[in-house]
């Protein structure tokens, strides 16, 4: 029989035998036990965060930056309830974290004691699972359970609550290859590999005159390999392929076939081409509303097949034609075999018409703006930065709102993982902590968050943590002195009524960065713009680069809340018509 | 069906009434997560009912009765093979053919005057007397949801009474293999 060890030490060897190298966290009361007993250990480091926010947003970048298991550590009540935005997060776009967290001794919980909260109850709807752990002999079986899954199928957050008399009480450990995880608890391909639908629906790709391909996250969880099948696949069919926010980078921006990002901000050719496709191939992508725009109006002449390895995506929202869940990599390289066996192709003729028809929406040339004066465009910062950065292997991140959009737009993503946004929960304070998470990850990368001003302000306070760890991470702020979308929408939709959208009080970002021992930079116009961003890039320390920027610029092109795919406005004079306006302002 | 936040472009089906039986692991927190999974979505419940089935394997089966179309049930069941600890979900209604009871427990008033029109409603219906003391006579009812829905109007109608429903649990005629 095994010695017995206490629960803290058998966290940690799960950890350990986990793979698990790093660790972003906040000790507390409830888990001094566990602190304790990493600071006896070597194996694991531990990034020591300045908000708990910030570790899970953390944990997520070193989650999607490297495609292995995020991990986060943090105390009862507060250290847990601080949590709760990232682990939402992290069910949204599919990320796989374990967050631990401290819990009061048994004999304390429902007492109301100092910080206790219902941990297992608040992060319920927000975790793919969670547990409350009251026995150490168990500590080993579940670790090992809630990696494997945070992990399988459509990855997600998994929270492990341990009281505190848990992590003194002793107990034995169970190696990872003791343990056996009864299936149902884990997601089963359903996906025959000769399976007829899977035949059927390849076929009527082969069959379609107006593909296109509607690509999405899941491919990007599905590891490095899936974006290399869906690239294949995508230049088999020879069919334009679009991507969404979470996609970006599975197809190479360069790629020939890239119509770029679809949706409310996407790409005027990649929406059209939505539009009026008679085949539509969304391969890990959920039909968002952000993407869909008005459903009844959402491709009206399509058949849809639809591959997704969570089963609840499919026909959620839009009704499908040809539903597959699977994992991607595994179906496109099924689709790949069934098209090469049965030696299929499209029809020439049709598929060069297809493709007139898309030069011909390309020749719009959405992304135009007009920059003319010395003020710094926002849309021209990202592409000096863009272009200033390509040769690098580089991370960007971003915050929440116009920079965002400008990012997905403006900068061109040739690979997958390099992309790291929060989608589904627009989460404003992301990007910083996510670039921390990336850095630790990829000590030698460059890594960049493109924030706006407001969005870095929410989780300033780890530049702290940047600076313990040297981690060179370079903050660029599109500096507009407004919540440039609020402002935007309210523009758009609410006669021009800023309500609380400027930012007061703004701080000086380089004093700000100075204060940290961090480096400042200022770019006021567009004669600056070059050296600051050189600057930024060459400098081997944490750098906030201040852009300012036009104030009053918006996001083009928009798909206004309740308006269709093909009713795209292209610049400020362009308007929604009354009555869309009208349905689209009560939606989000 | 139509969960985003735009107007639905399909045809909807008929709102009925669904009886959901939920496998699961008998583990804490695993009825939260199930119920949770309904009011967080907008879903409703209009009976629940659960108990543990098979003792050596700890699995539990939680009866969920539910209205919605096709489209949204189908939707719900999808929502509950999420849950971890769920083994399947199976909707009665789309088996075919499943046999449904409910007990409910009546408490009358034993002074009322009514006393023998009373038990002749009961026995009409086969309810049984389980109880008559502290001036109350108390019977139980098990069967379909409707027999008992029209013993309790019929009953009231002559006496005021108290009742407690089970809300009905249900099981597949097709027998199954490889399940607790």
């Amino acid at each position: 029989m095994s010695e017995e060890i206490t629960g803290a030490e058998i966290i940690l060897k799960s950890l350990s035998e986990q793979g698990v190298e790093v660790v972003f966290g906040y000790p507390g009361g409830a888990v001094l036990p566990i602190y304790d007993t990493l600071f006896k250990q070597n194996s694991i480091r531990h990034i020591l965060v300045r908000q708990e926010g910030g570790a899970i947003h953390a944990a997520e970048g070193y989650a999607r930056s490297t495609g292995k298991v995020g991990v986060v550590l943090v105390t009862s009540g507060p250290g847990a309830t601080n949590v709760v935005t990232g682990l939402t997060d992290a069910m949204m776009d599919s990320v796989p974290i374990v967050c631990i967290t401290g819990q009061v001794p048994q004999h304390l919980i429902g007492s109301d004691a100092f910080q206790e909260c219902d941990t297992t109850g608040i992060t319920r709807p927000c975790t793919k699972h969670n547990y409350l752990i009251k026995d150490a002999n168990k500590l080993s079986y579940v670790f090992h359970e809630a990696f494997e899954i945070a992990s399988n199928g459509r990855p997600g957050p998994v929270l492990i609550d341990v009281p505190k008399d848990v992590q003194f009480a002793k107990g034995i450990y169970e190696e990872k290859n003791k343990i056996k995880i009864p299936s149902h608890r884990l997601f089963e391909p359903k996906i025959k590999t000769k399976s007829n639908q899977l035949l059927e629906a390849t076929k009527l790709i082969a069959k379609s005159k107006k593909p296109i391909f509607y690509i999405g996250g899941g491919c990007i969880n599905s590891g490095p390999e899936a974006s290399k099948l869906v690239t294949e696949l995508v230049e088999m069919v020879e069919a334009p392929a679009t991507m969404t926010l979470m996609g970006l980078g599975v197809l190479a921006s360069s790629h020939k076939n890239s119509l770029g990002m679809l949706g409310m901000h996407g790409m005027y050719e990649a929406n059209m081409a939505m539009h009026e496709c008679d085949v539509m191939i969304n391969i890990g992508a959920r039909f968002d509303d952000r993407v869909t725009g008005r459903l009844d109006a959402f491709s009206p002449n399509s058949k849809k097949i639809h591959i997704d390895i969570d089963e609840s995506n499919i026909n959620k929202t839009i009704s499908v034609d040809f539903p597959i869940v699977g994992d991607v990599k595994l179906v496109a390289k099924e689709m790949i075999n069934i098209w090469k066996e049965n030696n299929l192709s499209l029809d020439k003729s049709s598929l060069k018409k297809w493709w007139e028809k898309i030069n011909t929406w390309k020749k719009i040339d959405c992304l135009q703006y007009s920059n003319v004066t010395k003020n710094i465009k926002p849309q021209y910062a990202i592409q000096r930065l863009y272009e200033l950065t390509k040769d690098k292997k580089t991370f960007i991140t971003t915050e929440v709102g116009q920079h965002q959009m400008w990012a997905a737009q403006y900068y061109k993503f040739e690979q997958p993982n390099r992309w790291l946004t929060s989608g589904g929960l627009g989460t404003m304070g992301y990007g910083f902590p996510a670039a921390i998470g990336a850095q630790v990850a990829n000590p030698e990368s460059l890594v960049i968050d493109i924030a706006g001003d407001a969005s870095i302000l929410m989780n300033i306070q780890e530049m702290s943590t940047a600076i313990q760890y040297r981690l060179p991470v370079k903050i660029f702020i599109l500096n507009n002195q407004y919540m440039g979308m609020v402002r935007q929408w309210q523009e758009l939709l609410h006669g021009g009524r800023y309500s609380e959208s400027y930012t007061d009080s703004l701080p000086d970002f380089v004093k700000l960065a100075e204060s940290y021992k961090a480096i400042g930079l200022r770019a006021k116009n567009s004669d600056e713009l070059d050296t600051v961003i050189e600057e930024m890039i060459s400098n081997d320390k944490t750098v906030i680069a201040d852009i300012w920027v036009d104030n009053d610029e918006n996001c083009f092109p928009m798909i206004q809340s309740g308006s269709a795919h093909n009713e795209m406005l292209l610049n400020k004079n362009q308007t929604q018509d009354k009555k869309s306006a009208e349905k689209g302002k009560v939606l989000v | 069906m139509n969960k985003s936040v735009y107007e639905t472009p399909e045809k909807i089906s008929e709102i009925k009434s669904h009886i959901l039986t939920v496998l699961v692991d008998n583990e804490p927190g695993v009825l939260a997560k199930v119920i949770g999974m309904f009011s967080g979505r907008g879903y409703n419940i209009d009976s629940l009912n659960v108990a543990e089935v098979s003792d050596d394997d700890h699995l539990s089966r939680i009866t969920i009765v539910t209205q919605g179309t096709t489209e949204v049930v189908n939707q719900i069941e999808k929502q509950l093979l999420r849950i971890v600890p769920v083994h399947s979900v199976t909707n009665l209604d789309q088996e075919g053919s499943a046999v449904e009871a409910e007990v409910a427990l009546v408490n009358i008033k034993a002074d009322t005057n009514d006393k023998k029109r009373i038990f002749q409603i009961c026995d009409f219906y086969r309810a049984r007397k389980i109880e008559n003391e502290n001036n109350s006579i108390i019977f139980e009812i098990a069967g379909a949801s409707d027999r008992i829905n029209s013993f309790i109007k019929e009953i009231n109608e002559i006496s005021k009474i108290e009742i407690v429903r089970s809300g009905p649990v249900a099981i597949s005629t097709i027998t199954k293999e490889q399940e607790g």
